[in-house]
């Protein structure tokens, strides 16, 4: 659900140290931190070291293995988070395929969903 | 007292996940459909809650829009996530406790009713009871598909409340689980991700003969179905065509109803689930609380189109005002 919704589309942005984009949770609810098991980035067929990867909402940055022991903040519904990728050197200017997808922990669900989007998104020169 | 009309704002997920409409936007859609009972998942409709909390500025905002059209808190949808640590599931008494803040939850929001999933055991909801009569809220826990009436793990939920007593303890049936024929959007999906038309047509008739899911999935591996058309065959292990008149036993503790549907086509008719014999069997009952419209089509189009979900709720409104015997609602959503 909201899969194709996930990347907010037109948010890439880069740096010299990695690069970011805004994304959603595709629930119909938000979920408490520690509840989110994995995220996983793509870059034109690249994948981003689960340790490379971080999570910034509401001017609190995490590290994947942070959150799950994260029990005081969310990432609520429909909120826009962003998801940043630490690479040196960040991305060159043009289009990039970017697949996103994240593993949740759902009490009542007798099975761990991973719910993923890919869509192209266009970096500025 | 005649049956209710009102709305769970699941419906309006994909409108509000994207920002589309407001809360005031969809309490307003509401009231226009003569639907004034406004049912919530606390945790989709206020942000923060439960891990942060909810500023009482949100609160104070949520009662002057029911106040303002007009409309009655009916459901405050509760998760508890016993999953929250990872490799151990949360203590019984950490549980109770945090049952115990969406009771509170629910009184601030000013609802009679909150939810519980069907997976909460009975034990905690009983031990939570004394609290809800104390701040008088019931505890409904939701009967869903897969489970049922019949099921031994509802059973055992209704036994547990009998023992205990108290009639802070009930039931919200989701009307999901009177699936008498397979829903149209559902073939369509599988079908736009690959299932052949044969093996779809198959399964359709199939679940409409009321075969047993596990001799279907057998028929569609041998008709050579793989991936999407064993999923398509595996949703019959989920999915059933109970029976409204099991609700009859438990008529005095159920004070809520998910008015589940999947589609409501143009001449107001759900394909997929029989209102006509729920809204009789309610009846016969003696219920007079809320239907609350819970659209699902929502999950089983997104990838083809935008779902129109307010007007899927206003059809599903002008079918339940006609069974009711109400006149239709004037609707200026329909404008």
């Amino acid at each position: 659900m909201m899969d194709n919704k996930m990347i907010v589309e037109g948010s890439l942005e880069t740096s010299d140290v990695g690069f970011a984009f805004y994304g959603r949770l595709p629930y119909y609810r938000g979920l408490g931190l520690s509840m989110v098991e994995d995220i996983q980035i793509t870059v034109d067929g690249e994948l981003i070291p689960r340790a490379d990867v971080r999570f910034h909402v509401r001017g609190k940055t995490y590290t994947l293995d942070q959150m799950e022991t994260v029990y005081n903040d969310r990432w609520n519904f429909g909120e826009k988070a962003k998801i940043i990728a630490m690479k040196p050197g960040g991305l060159p200017a043009g289009d990039h395929k970017i697949e996103f997808a994240v593993r949740m922990r759902v009490s009542y669900l007798p099975f761990v969903p991973t719910t993923k989007d890919t869509k192209v998104l266009a970096l500025a020169a | 007292m005649p049956i209710k009309r009102g709305v769970s704002l699941y419906s309006f997920q994909n409108d509000t996940f994207q920002g589309k409409m407001s809360l005031e936007d969809c309490i307003r859609t509401c009231a226009e459909m003569g639907a004034n009972g406004i049912e919530v998942i606390g945790e989709q409709t206020f942000w923060g809650w439960p891990e942060v909390g909810v500023d009482d500025a949100e609160i104070a905002n949520w009662h002057q829009l029911i106040a303002k059209y007009d409309c009655v808190p009916v459901s405050h949808d509760f998760m508890l996530d016993y999953k929250r640590y990872k490799g151990r599931e949360m203590p019984f008494e950490e549980q109770v406790a945090s049952v115990k803040k969406d009771i509170d939850f629910g009184a601030r929001l000013g609802v009679k009713y909150i939810r519980a999933l069907v997976s909460i055991a009975p034990e905690v909801l009983v031990a939570a009871a004394p609290y809800a009569e104390e701040k008088g809220i019931k505890i409904l826990i939701e009967v869903h598909a897969p489970l049922h009436f019949d099921h031994p793990w509802i059973i055992r939920h209704a036994e547990a409340y009998e023992k205990c007593g108290s009639d802070a303890l009930g039931f919200l049936p989701d009307m999901g689980m009177f699936l008498h024929a397979f829903p149209p959007v559902w073939k369509e999906k599988f079908m736009r991700v690959g299932v052949p038309q044969n093996i779809a047509d198959y399964i359709v008739k199939a679940y409409e003969d009321r075969v047993l899911s596990e001799y279907v999935i057998l028929n569609v591996q041998q008709m050579g179905g793989v991936g999407p058309a064993i999923a398509m065959a595996e949703t019959l292990r989920h999915n059933a065509a109970f029976e409204p008149k099991r609700m009859l036993d438990y008529m005095p503790r159920i004070h809520n109803i998910h008015g589940k549907f999947y589609e409501m086509t143009e001449d107001y008719v759900e394909p997929s689930i029989p209102y006509d014999e729920i809204v009789k069997v309610l009846q016969q009952g003696g219920y007079d609380g809320y239907i609350c419209s819970e659209y699902e089509g929502n999950r089983w189009i997104e990838d083809l189109m935008e779902p129109d979900s307010v007007e899927q709720v206003r059809r599903q409104q002008v079918m339940l005002a006609q069974l009711l015997g109400e006149p239709t609602p004037q609707l200026s959503a329909a404008a």
